[in-house]
């Protein structure tokens, strides 16, 4: 018996997913967690494997296309079944018409997240599919104007040949967008203060290549719901604290001696290494709050924030605590690499129990991080900064000083457990020796 | 008198009128298509075709004459006259016969004779056969234009002629003096150059081809001036007197100024056209006509229900492929067929003189006019490779953007097969390629077209070879 497969949940957040890449074509058989295609959700690219067994009757999305969660992409049968039926009812669910694709209008999404690419050419149509529907028709001189005047061509529909979005399509919604808020501009200001600032040289928005507004990105939309929810609800306090960085420096430059050619160990790893032994000797701060509950941790998977150029992802080194430096090593730079190829799997970016984010080689001096959510804590690490230190003994020397700040989650962890985490963790960084034991 | 009863009546057979009968047959209409005279109008019997002909004719002679150039040898290099004016005639009537069988391929009644409106839905023909009554739905006048004349310049056929003339002579003329520099006129003068004839141009405007770009104008001035035409821009005729011998031509600066008075075998009037709006039935339908021409609105009717008005009659812009453009619209849309509106913004112009002009869009001063702000880059041909091993020299290639998104504003081409190059730029044109993209393109070399990508990138400062 034939049925509609809809697009499966593949992270924790998604509400939609592009169908990067069909694996298995039409008219194949597949066995129960065969891989069937590949879906880039708001958080990595992921495999979507079927549960059942029987043979792919029809695939009812273009690679390239964005689907919504559940919304029909293949019919599962078996072979020589007719479906006609199911297919009708898929393109009712579809949103009907003849389209075969749901989200047939807006195939650019798939290359979209690149966010310092100018909008037209995430509409390259290379990557189209080279059936109907799937490509978005638009002239050059239409892309060019869609930059310039800030407009997704995703939502226009085009009125020159073949649906083909033109010249006067562009204009026509720019005209649209600029009209009611130029009516906004001219009716508020005699009510506020501002009203002194004469209103004439303020241009139409939309109208004046003063800016461009790109749609949001999967990728972006996830960091701005979860850090907007983030800062909003959990209530944050900091603590910071610097330590002695020169035996740090020593230690890492003598263990890179030590691998020779055959990779080097950074900083970075080595404060992971030191957080996930400070959670071992101060449990507390491996915690998190569940709403009636307060979660322990009995495993400690430390969180790399990664910059990349489409936005932030958070890749896990799962029982860093257990892991040798070198292991730590290779495996971040891996999961680095992978994040900017978007080649991360699910697992490997979620898990984390604390995670660091590290400015240092962005020259910040020191800053304090938002929680990621569902942690209790996370530290930011500024650089290391020369300056003047007093000893013990009274005497002015030269320090090499790194600047911590740890940003709890109040309702799990206090003042008092959080100071006594940075304790352990600036022992651990100046006698880094015992970092390797 | 016997009637016919169709879907679409169409009156003239030109490249409107046949072009609207054939599609509007494949659209499943029942379709008469009246023409008094030559099936395919103008165009291919008095217009386009023929002087194409004759151009090259003249072509082959030039290059004839300049053989040893290219290592060739040519002795006793003439030409015959009337069998160059046969040849052309000849191609004529070939194409004629193309049109004939393309309407009865797809089932159209050509019904010979002189149509007349006889009301909305009727037209009266009057031909050999007697009278015709045809009972249409719809009816397309589609009886294109004619040469207008200027006052105190009547055209006798002998010594002061129009085109039909200039393109049936029996002798080649020692001197001609052609009024209007227009593409007519530049056409003819390059012909008869070509053949020996002195030549004389005289326009009243202040530069050859005056619908074109200054520059074009002024490149042509020099080409014509080094073939030993000569020009009399800013000058008005006041009369012409015909004899025997000749015919003596006053003329006037357009400032106003002394009288001169020029002598010549024969004066050619290439000064416009005026609709063919006579004995039409037109003002009796209730429709108007305007300065020589048949009032239709932008979508092409006329204020009678079911009658439309297509091509020169119309007084738009006077090409055989507007006319056409035209037919198909209005053909798809009287099928129920929807249909894209002629977009006059994009049409191609083409001058067949040597050297060749071809535009599409607005001139630099058109877009100044406008106040749009333009990026203009140029490239001369003379440099290409191919320009060279082909011995053309002269002319170039110049492409006009909008500064701020880089859209096509116009192109203008003179110099060699710029009217078939002249297709890359319209459809920059019509389908909004922009300066970017079609810098982008990869161009073929060696190609004259090289010069076109050049003077796209010159714009920006970034044509390689300048």
């Amino acid at each position: 018996m034939a049925q509609i497969i809809g697009l499966p949940k593949l992270s924790p957040t998604m509400e939609e997913g592009v169908l990067v890449r069909w694996v298995k074509q039409e008219g194949d058989a597949v066995e129960p967690g065969d891989l069937i295609a590949e879906v880039e959700t708001d958080k990595a690219n992921m495999d979507f494997a079927l549960e059942d067994e029987g043979v792919l009757l029809k695939l009812l999305v273009e690679a390239g296309a964005t689907v919504r969660l559940g919304a029909p992409v293949l019919i599962l049968g078996e072979a020589g079944e007719d479906i006609t039926e199911l297919l009708a009812e898929a393109k009712a669910q579809l949103g009907g018409g003849g389209a075969p694709a749901p989200a047939a209008p807006k195939p650019a999404k798939a290359e979209a997240p690149t966010a310092s690419a100018p909008a037209a050419k995430a509409q390259a149509p290379a990557k189209a599919p080279a059936s109907s529907g799937g490509r978005l028709l638009a002239s050059p001189l239409a892309k060019t104007l869609a930059i310039e005047l800030g407009i997704d061509l995703r939502t226009i529909e085009g009125t020159g040949p073949s649906g083909r979005i033109v010249e006067r399509d562009v204009r026509a919604i720019a005209d649209e967008a600029a009209a009611p808020q130029a009516q906004e501009t001219s009716q508020t200001p005699s009510q506020t203060a501002l009203a002194v600032i004469p209103p004439g040289p303020l241009s139409v928005p939309g109208d004046s290549g003063e800016y461009v507004d790109k749609p949001l990105t999967n990728i972006r939309r996830t960091i701005a719901e979860r850090l907007t929810a983030a800062k909003r609800d959990i209530p944050h306090f900091r603590l910071t604290t610097s330590f002695e960085a020169g035996p740090l420096l020593a230690f890492r430059k003598r263990l890179n001696e030590l691998m020779g050619g055959k990779g080097k160990v950074t900083v970075n790893d080595l404060l992971i290494k030191g957080i996930a032994l400070a959670l071992r000797r101060v449990p507390d701060a491996n915690v998190a709050f569940m709403g009636d509950s307060i979660r322990y941790f009995t495993q400690v998977h430390v969180g790399v924030a990664v910059a990349l150029e489409r936005g932030l992802m958070t890749p896990v080194v799962r029982n860093a605590d257990l892991k040798g430096l070198g292991v730590i090593s290779s495996e971040v730079k891996d999961l680095v690499g992978r994040a900017k190829d978007r080649k991360l799997k699910a697992h490997e970016i979620t898990g984390s129990t604390f995670t660091i984010s590290n400015l240092g080689m962005f020259g910040i001096d020191h800053f304090d991080a938002i929680i990621n959510p569902p942690e209790g804590a996370i530290l930011a690490v500024g650089r290391i900064v020369k300056q003047p230190i007093i000893d013990d003994d009274g005497k002015i020397g030269l320090g090499q000083r790194m600047s911590m700040t740890m940003s709890c989650d109040h309702r799990v962890i206090d003042g008092a457990v959080g100071a006594r985490f940075l304790d352990e963790l600036v022992e651990l960084l100046e006698s880094p020796e015992s970092l390797a034991l | 008198m016997s009637s016919i009863t169709c879907d679409l009546c169409v009156i003239g057979s030109g490249p409107g009128g046949y072009v609207a009968a054939i599609r509007a047959a494949q659209r499943g209409l029942s379709v008469v298509c009246v023409e008094r005279e030559e099936l395919g109008g103008i165009c291919l019997n008095w217009g386009c075709i023929p002087t194409k002909a004759l151009l090259r004719s003249a072509e082959v002679l030039e290059t004839c004459q300049r053989a040893d150039e290219f290592g060739i040898t040519v002795e006793n290099v003439g030409f015959d006259f009337d069998a160059i004016i046969k040849r052309s005639r000849g191609i004529s009537a070939k194409i004629s016969k193309g049109v004939a069988y393309l309407l009865k391929k797809n089932k159209i009644q050509h019904v010979k004779g002189t149509g007349k409106l006889a009301g909305a839905g009727m037209v009266k023909v009057t031909g050999d056969d007697g009278e015709q009554t045809i009972t249409a739905k719809d009816i397309i006048v589609a009886t294109g234009a004619r040469a207008r004349s200027l006052p105190g310049i009547e055209v006798d056929g002998d010594r002061i002629i129009a085109y039909r003339e200039a393109l049936t002579l029996k002798n080649r003329p020692d001197s001609l003096i052609i009024l209007g520099a227009g593409a007519i006129g530049v056409e003819f003068a390059s012909f008869y150059r070509s053949l020996g004839t002195e030549v004389t141009i005289i326009e009243y405007q202040d530069r050859l081809v005056p619908n074109e770009d200054a520059e074009i104008s002024a490149e042509l001035l020099r080409a014509y001036k080094k073939r030993g035409i000569k020009i009399k821009t800013s000058f008005g005729v006041t009369g012409a007197t015909t004899s025997d011998s000749g015919v003596s031509v006053q003329i006037e600066p357009a400032g106003g100024g002394e009288s001169q008075t020029l002598e010549a075998d024969k004066l050619l009037a290439s000064v416009g056209i005026t609709g063919n709006v006579e004995n039409l039935g037109i003002e009796d339908v209730g429709i108007d006509v305007e300065r020589g021409f048949m009032k239709v609105g932008p979508d092409l009717r006329t204020c009678v229900d079911g009658i439309w008005g297509i091509g020169d009659v119309t007084g738009g812009i006077a090409l055989a492929h507007v006319a056409s453009a035209e037919a198909v619209y209005v053909a798809e849309t009287i099928a129920g067929h929807h249909a894209e509106p002629v977009d006059y913004s994009t049409v191609p112009a083409c001058t067949y003189c040597h050297p060749e002009i071809a535009s599409v869009g607005l001139s630099e001063e058109a877009a100044k006019t406008e106040g749009i702000a333009i990026k203009v880059g140029r490239f001369p041909f003379g440099p290409l490779g191919k320009t060279m091993a082909a011995g053309e020299y002269p002319g170039f290639a110049k492409f006009i953007w909008r500064e701020d998104n880089g859209a096509l504003v116009g192109a203008h081409l003179i110099g060699p097969a710029v009217t078939d190059l002249i297709a890359e730029p319209t459809l920059a044109k019509s389908t909004e390629v922009n300066a970017e993209s079609l810098i982008n393109t990869i161009h073929a070399h060696p190609t004259f077209a090289e010069a076109l990508k050049e003077a796209a990138e010159d714009a920006y400062g970034l044509a390689i070879h300048k």
